[in-house]
C-alpha cells in the first residue's frame, strides 16, 4: 500500500500497518478537537460524515467523508440494456425518483431521434412536478427539525402522504416508480387522476400558506439561518451548484427555462430569486425561500399541464418505444431540473449494442456538497447544522 | 406538621381539620421508635411527582403534541394510551443498565443522582394547600430558587463522565444557560418577594387571598408586574432546558446532549427529574404571582364562590392546576418554536432579560414604597 | 462535420467558440467534432490542458465559468483512459461545449483544472478512484467513493473485483 503524502490543507497519510489495520492520519492542531459528525447522526441527512476541527464551538474545518452509500450505479450501467437502468436511476435519489428518470429518458432519448406523443410529455411533467413538490416538503421538513421545529416536520409529511398516493395510483409504487421509460411511460394514468390531482392542488394551496406562516416567517428561524453560510454568485458558478442552491445566491439559472426540454417552453411559470429583501442573498434562509416559493409554481405547472393536456382517445403510452432501445453511436450530455439542482446523464453509446458504454451521472448533491469544506470554515456548530440542511443532499445521490 | 389560622374558613375547615388531624397523627406514628410516619409523610410530595409525572406529564407530552402535529399520539395501550407510560416505565426497569467502558464510572453514575436530588429537593418548600407544606421555611423562596443550582454538577458529571465529547458539548452549553438565566430568574422572583414584603412562600399564599379572587393575585396588584412574570417564565425555560432553550439537549445536533449515554432507570431518573422541574418552576410562579392555592374565582354578591372553592383541599387543586396551566404552556411552545443558537441563547439573557429584570425590579420598588 | 447540412444554433455557437480557442492554440487541439448531440474538441497536448482551461475560463469572448460534469472514460481499444468535460458559459454568452483529454493506461497522468474550477476538484477525485488517472497538481487526490484502501480501479473494462476486503468475501 503507498503513502500518499499530499500537502495542503489538512495533510492526510495513508499507511496499512498491518493485515486489517488502515491508518488515516490527519496533522492536529493542539487545541482543537477532533469530532467526527459521524455516518450516524440525527442531521447529516443520510450516511455522511463530517470530521469536524473544532475549537471550542467554532469550527475550523468541516472535511465530508463519502462512499458510505456507493451502490456502484455506473459500472451496472455499463452490463445491463438501457430500459433495465431506469430502475436504478430512482435509486440515486430517492426522493425525487421521477425527476432522475426524466433527465435519463431525456439524455437517451437525444440519441434515439424518436417523436415522444404529447400526452405523454404532459403526463410526465405532472409527475416531476409533483415529485418535486414532495421532495421539496420533505427539504422543509427535515430542515425545521434540524433546527429544533418539530411541528412544520409534520405537517408537510401529512401533505406529502397525498402526493405519494397520488404517485402509487398512477406507477404503482409510492417512493420508487419506474414509470418514466425511454420513449414513453409504463402505463398511462387512470381515469380520474386528473380530477384528483386537481382536488390536491386547490386542497394544498392554503396549506402552503400555513406553513410559510410556521416556518419561514417564524423569527427564530429567520434568526438562525439569515446570514450564515453565504457564497457569492460567481463562486458558487465556479464550483458548479446549480437549482436553488444557485437560484439562492441570487443567480436566475433554471434549465427548465435556460436548456428547455420536454413541454416546459410552452408552461408560464416564474423561477424565484430571493433578492435580499427578506434574507441576505446567498445565505441559508435565501435557498430555503427558494424551496418554499417553488413549490407555489410546480402548483401553477400542475394546473396549467392539467388544461392543456391532449385526450386519452387511443392512446398508448408505449406507442413510441423501439423495441430494442439501440442509440447511434455517439455520445450525449442531457440534463435535466432535478429538485436539487442539474442531474445530467453522459452516456456514450457505440450504436451496436443495446448497453451503454460508458454511462456517467452527474448529480446535483455531489457538486452541491463538494463547497461543504470552504462553506464551514469559521461556522459554530449549530450554524454547521443549519448549512447542511440548507444544501438538501440525498446520499444516494451523492455516492450513487 | 403546620397549623395554620385561617379562621374564615368553614366547612372546609372541618376537612382541613381533618387533614391535620391526620398529618399530627402520622407524625406521632413511630411503632418501636422508628420515624416512620414522618417518612411517609414526606414521601407524599415525591409519590405525587411520581404520579403526575407518568400521567400528566410524559403522557401529556405525548398526546399534546401529537394533537398539534395532526396526529394521534399513544393509543394502543389502556383506552386512549393512558397506561402507555406505565409501560415505558416498565419496560425501562428491566432493561440492562450499560456502562460505557471507557466511562468515569463514579461521574457516570452520581450524575442522574444529583440530577434528580436537586430538582425534588426543591418540593420540600412548596406549598401545596394551607395546611400542606413540607418545610415552612422563612426563606423558602431563596432556597428554591438556591436549590436548583444542584443540578448543575449532576448535568456536569453526566457529561463529562459519558466520555464521549457530544455528551461534553451538551452539558457544557447546558450549564452556561442554567447558571446564566439563573440571574434574570432570581431578580424577577425578588419582584414578587418585594410586593409580598416575605420569602416565606406560605406567607407570600396567605397574601394573596381574599374575596375578590384573582384580583387579589400579585400579578393584578401591581401594573408592572406583568413583566417580572414574563421575565420568569422565560428564565424558568431556560432553567429546565426547554425549548426554545433546549440545546443541549438538542436532538438533531446532539443526539441527547448529555444524556446520550445513558440507558435504563438512569435514565428514567434523569427523564422524571426534567419533568418534576418544569412541575416545580410551574408551581413556583402560579404561587408567587398567581395565587398559589388561593381560588380565583370572586364573591359575586349572593354566589360565595371564593369561599366555596378555598380550602386546605381545594387548595391543592388550584395549585396543581395553575401548575399544569403553565405545564401546559410549557409543552405548547416547545413543539411551536425551533430552538435558539447558543450565543443567541446567551445574548438573549445577559442583554434582554437582565436589563429589563433590573428595570422591573426599580419600578416594583417604586410602585411598593411610594403608592401602597 | 458533414458538408451541406444545416447546424442548429446550439451547434453554431460551440462552432463559434471552438474558432476562438482553435486562433489561439493552434494544431494543440484537434478539429472540431460538430456532430448535434455533444459537439466537442480534443487536446492533442495534454500538458498544455491547464493553460487551455484558464484560457477558456478568463478570455472575455468564451468566458467558460461552468463546469457541468467531468467524466472519466476508458478507451481499451487505444489502451487509453480520459476526461470528457462539459464547460458553459453560464448566464453569459450561452456557449456550451465538451472538452476530451487523454493519457496513456499505465501511470497516464493529465495535469488538474480544480484550480480553475473547484467542480473538477471532486471530479478528478472521482475518476481517480475509477480509472486511476493522476491528476498532477491535485491538492487532494485520494479515493472518494471507495475505501482509501481499496485495490484496483472499479470502472476500467478489464477490473476484476478483488477477493476480501478485511476478511469480507467480495464477490457474491
Amino acid at each position: 500500500m503507498q503513502e500518499l503524502d499530499i500537502a495542503g490543507l489538512g495533510s492526510v497519510r495513508v499507511t496499512r500497518k498491518s493485515d486489517n489495520v488502515v491508518v488515516l492520519e490527519k496533522d492536529l492542531a493542539t487545541e482543537q478537537m477532533l469530532l467526527a459528525m459521524g455516518p450516524q447522526h440525527p442531521s447529516t441527512h443520510g450516511v455522511l460524515k463530517l470530521e469536524c476541527l473544532t475549537d471550542g464551538e467554532v469550527i475550523t474545518e468541516a472535511e465530508p467523508y463519502l462512499g458510505y452509500l456507493h451502490r456502484c450505479f455506473e459500472k451496472y450501467c455499463e452490463n445491463i440494456d438501457y430500459p433495465a437502468i431506469v430502475p436504478y436511476t430512482d435509486r440515486m435519489d430517492y426522493l425525487s425518483g421521477m425527476n432522475s428518470e426524466f433527465a435519463y429518458a431525456i439524455a437517451v432519448e437525444k440519441l434515439l431521434d424518436v417523436e415522444i406523443p404529447r400526452r405523454v410529455e404532459f403526463i410526465r411533467v405532472i409527475v416531476a412536478e409533483l415529485n418535486r413538490i414532495a421532495s421539496h416538503l420533505v427539504a422543509i421538513g427535515t430542515y425545521g427539525i434540524d433546527l429544533g421545529a418539530f411541528t412544520p416536520f409534520l405537517f408537510c409529511f401529512r401533505d406529502r402522504e397525498h402526493i405519494l398516493s397520488l404517485l402509487e395510483w398512477a406507477s404503482g409504487a409510492r417512493m420508487l416508480y419506474n414509470y418514466i421509460w425511454i420513449g414513453g411511460l409504463s402505463q398511462d394514468i387512470p381515469a380520474d387522476f386528473n380530477k384528483r390531482v386537481k382536488e390536491f392542488v386547490d386542497y394544498f394551496k392554503p396549506q402552503v400558506v400555513e406553513l410559510y406562516k410556521l416556518l419561514t416567517e417564524n423569527e427564530i428561524f429567520v434568526k438562525r439561518t439569515k446570514g450564515i453560510g453565504i457564497m457569492p454568485a460567481d463562486v458558487a458558478i465556479n464550483y458548479g451548484w446549480s437549482g436553488p442552491m444557485l437560484r439562492g445566491s441570487g443567480v436566475k439559472w433554471d434549465i427548465r427555462r435556460n436548456d428547455p426540454y420536454s413541454v416546459y417552453p410552452e408552461l408560464d411559470f416564474i423561477v424565484p430569486v430571493p433578492d435580499g429583501r427578506f434574507s441576505d442573498v446567498g445565505d441559508c434562509l435565501s435557498r430555503h425561500l427558494v424551496r418554499a416559493l417553488e413549490i407555489d409554481e410546480s402548483l401553477k405547472i400542475i394546473e396549467q399541464c392539467i388544461d392543456k393536456m391532449p385526450g386519452s382517445q387511443g392512446f398508448n403510452p408505449k406507442a413510441a418505444i423501439p423495441k430494442r432501445i439501440r442509440p447511434k453511436a455517439g455520445e450525449v450530455y442531457g440534463r435535466a431540473e432535478n429538485p436539487r439542482g442539474e442531474l445530467g446523464f453522459y452516456i456514450q453509446s457505440d450504436g451496436k449494442s443495446t448497453k451503454p458504454l460508458r454511462c456517467k451521472a452527474r448529480s446535483s448533491c455531489f457538486v452541491n456538497l463538494s463547497a461543504m469544506k470552504d462553506l464551514s470554515k469559521g461556522q459554530l456548530l449549530p450554524d454547521l447544522v443549519a448549512i447542511i440542511g440548507s444544501i438538501d443532499i440525498v446520499l444516494g445521490e451523492v455516492d450513487r | 406538621m403546620n397549623l395554620t389560622a385561617l379562621s374564615h374558613f368553614s366547612i372546609p375547615f372541618l376537612m382541613g381539620n381533618s387533614l391535620n388531624a391526620w398529618s399530627e397523627a402520622l407524625v406521632g406514628f413511630a411503632p418501636m421508635g422508628l420515624p416512620l410516619g414522618l417518612v411517609i409523610l414526606a414521601a407524599i410530595p415525591l409519590v405525587f411527582i411520581a404520579v403526575y409525572a407518568l400521567t400528566y406529564g410524559v403522557y401529556g407530552e405525548r398526546k399534546i403534541s401529537a394533537f398539534m402535529q395532526d396526529r394521534l399520539g399513544p393509543m394502543e395501550v389502556g383506552k386512549w394510551g393512558i397506561l402507555q407510560t406505565l409501560a415505558d416505565i416498565l419496560k425501562l426497569l428491566q432493561k440492562e443498565d450499560i456502562v460505557t467502558s471507557s466511562a468515569d464510572k463514579f461521574l457516570f453514575v452520581i450524575g442522574p443522582g444529583v440530577l434528580f436530588v436537586g430538582s425534588f429537593l426543591a418540593y420540600a418548600v412548596l406549598p401545596f394547600s394551607s395546611a400542606f407544606i413540607g418545610a415552612n421555611l422563612n426563606v423558602g423562596l431563596f432556597f428554591a430558587i438556591g436549590i436548583v443550582s444542584i443540578e448543575v454538577v449532576g448535568i456536569l458529571a453526566a457529561g463529562w463522565g459519558s466520555n464521549n465529547k457530544w455528551s461534553l458539548y451538551g452539558s457544557v452549553r447546558s450549564v452556561a444557560q442554567i447558571v446564566s438565566y439563573e440571574i434574570p430568574a432570581a431578580i424577577a422572583l425578588l419582584c414578587g418577594a418585594m410586593m409580598a414584603g416575605t420569602l416565606d412562600m406560605q406567607k407570600i399564599n396567605i397574601l394573596q387571598s381574599g374575596s375578590w379572587g384573582f384580583a387579589h393575585f400579585f400579578l393584578f396588584q401591581s401594573p408592572i408586574a406583568w413583566l417580572p412574570f414574563l421575565i420568569y417564565f422565560i428564565a424558568s425555560l431556560a432553567e429546565v432546558n426547554r425549548a426554545p432553550f433546549d440545546i443541549p439537549e438538542a436532538e438533531s445536533e446532539l443526539v441527547a446532549g448529555y444524556f446520550t449515554e445513558y440507558s435504563g432507570m438512569k435514565f428514567a431518573f434523569i427523564f422524571l427529574a426534567e419533568y418534576a422541574s418544569m412541575f416545580m418552576v410551574s408551581a413556583i410562579i402560579s404561587i408567587v404571582f398567581l395565587g398559589g392555592w388561593n381560588s380565583p374565582l370572586p364573591n359575586i354578591g349572593y354566589f360565595s364562590l371564593n369561599d366555596m372553592t378555598n380550602g386546605p383541599v381545594w387548595g391543592v387543586f388550584w395549585i396543581i392546576t395553575k401548575g399544569f396551566f403553565f405545564i401546559f404552556v410549557q409543552m405548547w411552545l416547545r413543539w411551536t418554536l425551533p430552538r435558539l443558537r447558543v450565543d443567541q441563547l446567551m445574548y438573549l439573557c445577559w442583554k434582554v432579560l437582565t436589563p429589563f429584570a433590573f428595570v422591573s425590579f426599580v419600578l416594583t420598588a417604586i410602585w411598593e414604597i411610594y403608592v401602597r | 462535420m458533414v458538408d451541406g447540412t444545416v447546424l442548429s444554433r446550439s451547434v453554431q455557437k460551440s462552432s463559434a467558440a471552438y474558432a476562438v480557442i482553435h486562433e489561439r492554440f493552434g494544431d494543440v487541439v484537434s478539429s472540431f467534432d460538430g456532430n448535434e448531440t455533444m459537439p466537442f474538441f480534443e487536446v492533442l497536448d495534454t500538458s498544455l490542458w491547464q493553460e487551455i482551461a484558464l484560457f477558456m475560463r478568463d478570455d472575455a469572448k468564451l468566458q467558460f465559468n461552468y463546469m457541468a460534469c467531468l467524466s472519466g472514460v476508458d478507451y481499451p481499444a487505444d489502451d487509453k483512459l480520459g476526461i470528457v468535460c462539459n464547460l458553459e458559459s453560464l448566464g453569459i454568452l450561452g456557449y456550451r461545449i465538451a472538452v476530451k483529454v487523454n493519457c496513456s493506461r499505465n501511470g497516464g497522468a493529465i495535469p488538474t483544472v480544480s484550480c480553475v474550477w473547484h467542480t473538477a476538484n471532486w471530479h478528478e477525485r472521482e475518476a481517480y478512484d475509477m480509472f486511476g488517472i493522476t491528476f498532477t497538481g491535485h491538492p487532494d487526490l485520494r479515493r472518494i467513493l471507495c475505501p482509501e484502501d481499496w485495490v484496483g480501479f472499479p470502472l476500467r473494462k478489464d477490473y476484476k473485483v478483488q477477493e476480501t476486503y478485511h476478511g469480507i468475501r467480495v464477490p457474491y
